[in-house]
């Protein structure tokens, strides 16, 4: 008879009969799922959330903006300003590790990082001012070290060598992928001197770049392909470029393998002149120099950059990156340009603060707006520089002025009063659910507790893996969470004394309130996660970790009303205890002003059973 | 509890309610009253914002074994503004005070060295810009706009755009209600408080959801029967809910009392005051308003629909009809006939407490007329 009740109950919904038909299952499933969650935190050997700054404190970097030569009033309030907020969206790349940044006097940044944060790594991503510009290579050199020259002369068996490798297709990826190890080492280091066989070589290495699209296998082939059809020219008709006399004496007498020598060349660029710039050989070991033309497309019309493993082309980790669509056209243009010329003319360097990341050639006009830089990235060196891409170029430079812990913000006795005070008030809620709801309040309390278990656990484990911090907020956040989860409880226990009401038998009850309890929860539930999802998405720095909690504990609260609270209903509506309708229970008819069935009444008629006489008591 | 239990049947039942669409007009009343001074507290007084969003002045000290709370008390005092105390890594400390100058900042400096026990010349002031900075604002406020637009229309499928437009209504006025508090307690504005009043904002939209849901449902079939005008089953829909509500709010309400009154009142826990006074109000106002603001308000602009009117004359003519008959006995009756078992016209009979004679008698009243399976909807 219960069966059938229960069909009547919810005939739509089919699916969800079989959680019915096996409460046990889906309780066992979701204590392995809490079981799990709780050994991995364990394993990951962080059993507490990371805090954020306010409660936790952390690192505070002082930043002091240097000036240019050449931009004497550079360092005002609105090239601060934007420092500021490109270096905010930098150090909260992921929007949940509640980073600070502020001003300080006139030229000062102030950044606090939360403990546990790897703070070299947000040191660099802080530092770093993000110049980036797309200049045509008009010449290129390995640098080795002082005592080598530039030599003059490509040696032809070298480009032979390179060339036949990359005819065969699946060699031509494998060019790509020496260049992050040691092979660029060999071509970096054997220098078959002349510009432009240096350049060819690594560019092959460089392969991946600006790949239309996706696609890098097919692209890598063709490269390998167009390789060779360039070599030729390229052997015929080295054309070397005719750069200033001043500037090609520079060329030659620079040395990137002395690290102030670098830092020298860097100095007092401009965008529209010509310049020569060092860059890592593939390698990460030697180095490369260049001779660079005026900048064609500034990074700041990149729109957005990502971090990509290239499985196919098998050239390791690499930046993608999306121009505006001013971007796009400069890009094309330019790469129209360069298309039509010879090695190494038909490279561009990707120059970022003054250093050549990647210096891809080019055969045919992009058009799509889509380019990639390689190099031998890391995964963490290809994300922080996607993530610095992203957020554009610092309009100043900055030098770091200190590095010093700071304390947490919120004084620890009064952290821990409002704990106290907290647990004061849960404390409240629990007696008040038990004076409420008695024998029910037990299965309420019982789904807090797995919930703020769930919670718990997720929060330590985001801390490694996302960055994720816990700050006063989402505390607070959270506390606010019990009253939207105890929610659910309480439409669902409503319904089923409402259907108690009704005459109903408990189990009947019990299945008979779900789906219309499930459907208030759920689209009361959407509400809160759609301000959660958009504000997620949309905002920064504290608004998004804040959002990331209702978002979490939204979620959480859907998964524990229906993986916990309504098969635990479910077992206990079998109980004697729940379902004889104890005094204790929460449920008892009379209590509850219970009507009984009606058919009986009609039967009954004036006999009039129970219910007339509902105990006030 | 029991009784607290029984009341519950009761309003299940329809026995026993308060009628919220009826006496609307004082609530609305009641509402403006409130806005108004809101609106007049944060005109006059204005917000006191942070130093999160306004920047201030920051003392940095020598070496110093003052502690943060020390030092922090001190700071408030000759600041009278909020102050931000970190110990750095050297033992000195960093002190963030809000909302002062320069020519402050100096007078302030000689206080707190002398509070601090120690030279003026030695501490290090400056100003700070804000770390909540425009950028932060700015996609905050265009979150909230993008949000306000998709959960109107998502109500506006889900429910009907009737509904969408009282949710938002309520929701401005929970959250004006929550900031004018603000400014006429004086509290400063940090993050956590913006954070609190987004908080609010998902809790407004919520609660008002459940109870719309629970209007949805009982409305469904409302043109099929001249029993009820609209205005009525909003009522009823509002009643049945109560318990829940009530529960709901008490529930929510309380851990954050106890961080309002028990931390920061008792306790000294003065940095949880921000973001859980608007947590409390906003709370509070959010609960109030899906019940006394915008269910009244849907029934308001259902009420101006043709087919509503209709519905509405349908009634009132029957029950006049019925007056004449003397049937007087037959408005107030029968749980079973339509999806709304009992009316508000009923709620003077039986009272809170005592035996009800009436539902005795109803079975075999019933038995004529209506569903013969006695099942409610």
């Amino acid at each position: 008879m219960d069966r059938e009740n229960e069909k009547v109950a919810a005939p739509k919904k089919g699916r969800r009969q079989a959680a019915q038909g096996k409460p046990g299952r889906t309780l066992v499933l979701i204590m392995i799922a809490l079981v799990a969650l709780t050994g991995g935190m364990f394993l990951s050997g962080h059993t507490t959330p990371r805090l954020g700054i306010d409660l936790a404190g952390g690192t505070s970097i002082t930043l002091e903006a240097k000036n240019e030569p050449g931009q004497k009033n550079a360092i005002n309030k609105t090239n601060m300003n934007t420092a500021v907020d490109i270096i905010n969206n930098r150090v909260n790349g992921l929007g949940v590790s509640e980073a600070e940044v502020q001003t300080q006097g006139d030229r000062n940044i102030i950044v606090n990082i939360p403990k546990g944060t790897n703070a070299k790594q947000a040191r660099e991503q802080v530092g770093t001012t993000a110049q980036l510009y797309f200049r045509p290579v008009l010449a290129q050199q390995p640098s080795t070290g002082p005592a080598e020259k530039p030599k003059p002369k490509p040696s032809s068996s070298d480009k032979g060598d390179k060339d036949t490798e990359g005819d065969k297709g699946d060699k031509g990826d494998k060019g790509d992928k020496p260049k992050e190890s040691e092979k660029p080492q060999d071509e970096a280091t054997s220098p078959s001197g002349t510009p432009t066989t240096q350049g060819r070589s690594v560019t092959d290495g460089l392969k991946d770049e600006p790949t239309p699209t996706g696609t890098p296998t097919g692209d890598a082939k063709d490269n390998a392909a167009k390789d060779d059809a360039d070599k030729g020219k390229g052997v015929k008709a080295p054309t070397p470029p005719d750069p200033t006399a001043d500037l090609q004496d520079r060329f030659t007498k620079l040395d990137c393998t002395d690290e102030k020598a670098r830092l020298k060349v860097k100095e007092g660029v401009k965008a529209t002149d010509p310049v020569v710039a060092c860059g890592k050989s593939g390698d990460g070991k030697g180095w490369d120099k260049f001779i660079l033309g005026p900048s064609e497309v500034n990074g700041k019309e990149v729109d957005d950059a990502k971090a990509v493993y290239d499985t196919q082309g098998a050239a390791g980790w690499k930046v993608t990156m999306e121009f505006s669509g001013k971007g796009t056209k400069q890009f094309g243009d330019i790469t129209g340009k360069l298309a039509s010329k010879q090695p190494p003319q038909n490279e561009f360097g990707i120059v970022m603060d003054g250093e050549v990341v990647s210096a891809p050639y080019v055969k045919q006009a992009l058009t799509t707006g889509q380019a990639e830089i390689s190099g031998s990235f890391s995964q963490d060196e290809a994300k922080d520089l996607a993530n610095i891409l992203s957020y554009g170029a610092l309009p100043l430079t900055f030098k770091e002025q200190s590095v010093q812990t700071v304390s947490a913000a919120l004084g620890g006795e009064q952290l821990r009063a409002g704990l106290i005070a907290g647990a004061i008030g849960l404390a409240l809620v629990i007696v008040y659910m038990v004076a409420y709801y008695r024998g029910l309040a037990l299965i309420a309390i019982a789904s807090l507790g797995v919930s703020a278990a769930l919670t718990y656990t997720i929060m330590t484990l985001l801390g490694p893996t996302i960055k994720f911090a816990l700050n006063l907020p989402a505390v607070c956040g959270a506390i606010v969470a019990i009253g939207i989860t105890a929610d659910s409880f309480i439409v669902y226990f409503e319904r089923i004394r409402d259907e108690v009401r009704e005459g109903r038998t408990l189990r009947p009850a019990v299945e008979r309130a779900w789906p219309r309890a499930r459907r208030t929860i759920l689209v009361s539930d959407f509400v809160s996660f759609l301000a959660a999802a958009v504000l997620f998405v949309v905002t920064v720095g504290k608004v998004q970790g804040f959002a990331f909690t209702l978002g979490l504990t939204t979620l959480l609260d859907v998964v524990v009303v229906f993986f916990f609270t309504k098969p635990l209903m479910t077992i206990m509506a079998r109980k004697k205890f729940f379902a004889g309708g104890g005094k204790w229970s929460g449920l008892d008819p009379k209590r509850l002003g219970a009507k009984p069935p009606l058919r009986r009444s009609r039967a009954a008629a004036t006999a009039a059973p129970v219910d007339s006489t509902p105990k006030e008591a | 509890m029991s009784k607290l239990g029984d009341l519950g049947a009761k309003l299940y039942r329809g026995e026993v309610g308060y009628d919220f669409v009826g006496k609307r007009k004082i609530w609305y009343g009641i509402s403006i009253l409130i806005t108004i001074t809101a609106i007049v507290g944060l005109a006059v007084r204005g917000l006191n914002m942070g130093i999160e969003f306004e920047g201030g002045a920051v003392f940095n000290t020598p070496k110093t074994s003052v502690s943060v709370a020390k030092a922090e008390e001190v700071a408030e005092e000759t600041s009278g503004h909020d102050a931000l105390v970190q110990k750095l890594g050297n033992d000195t400390l960093r002190i963030q005070i809000a909302g002062v100058d320069t020519a402050k900042s100096d007078h302030i400096k000689v206080e707190l060295a002398k509070e601090l026990d120690m030279k003026a010349d030695d501490i290090n002031a400056d100003l700070v810009g804000p770390s909540w900075g425009e950028q932060i604002a700015n996609k905050a406020w265009q979150g909230l706009a993008i949000f306000m637009i998709l959960v109107v229309i998502y109500l506006a499928i889900a429910f009907e755009w009737r509904m969408a437009l009282a949710a938002l209504i309520a929701l401005i006025h929970d959250i004006t209600i929550t900031v004018g508090v603000y400014a006429l307690v004086g509290f400063e504005v940090t993050p956590g408080t913006v954070i609190g009043l987004l908080t609010i904002l998902g809790y407004s939209l919520y609660d008002t959801v459940v109870v719309f849901d629970s209007l949805k449902e009982q409305s469904k079939d409302l043109a099929k029967q001249t029993r009820f005008t609209y205005s009525e089953v909003a009522n009823r829909s509002i009643n049945s809910t109560l318990v829940r509500s009530i529960n709901t709010t008490v529930v929510a309400l309380l851990p954050v009392a106890g961080l309002l009154f028990i931390g920061g009142g008792f306790l000294g826990a003065g940095m949880l005051n921000d973001i859980s006074l608007s947590l409390f109000v906003g709370l509070a106002a959010g609960a109030y308003s899906s019940i006394f603001i915008a269910t009244p308000l849907v029934a308001d602009f259902k009420e101006t629909e043709p087919q509503m009117k209709a519905l509405k004359k349908r009634v009132l003519a029957k029950r006049r009809a019925a007056a004449a008959k003397g049937e007087s006995a037959e408005t107030p009756v029968s749980a079973d006939e339509s999806p709304q078992d009992a009316e508000p016209d009923e709620d003077s009979a039986p009272a809170v407490v005592g035996p009800r004679s009436g539902p005795r008698a109803q079975p075999t009243r019933n038995r004529g007329r209506g569903r013969p399976s006695g099942k409610r909807r």
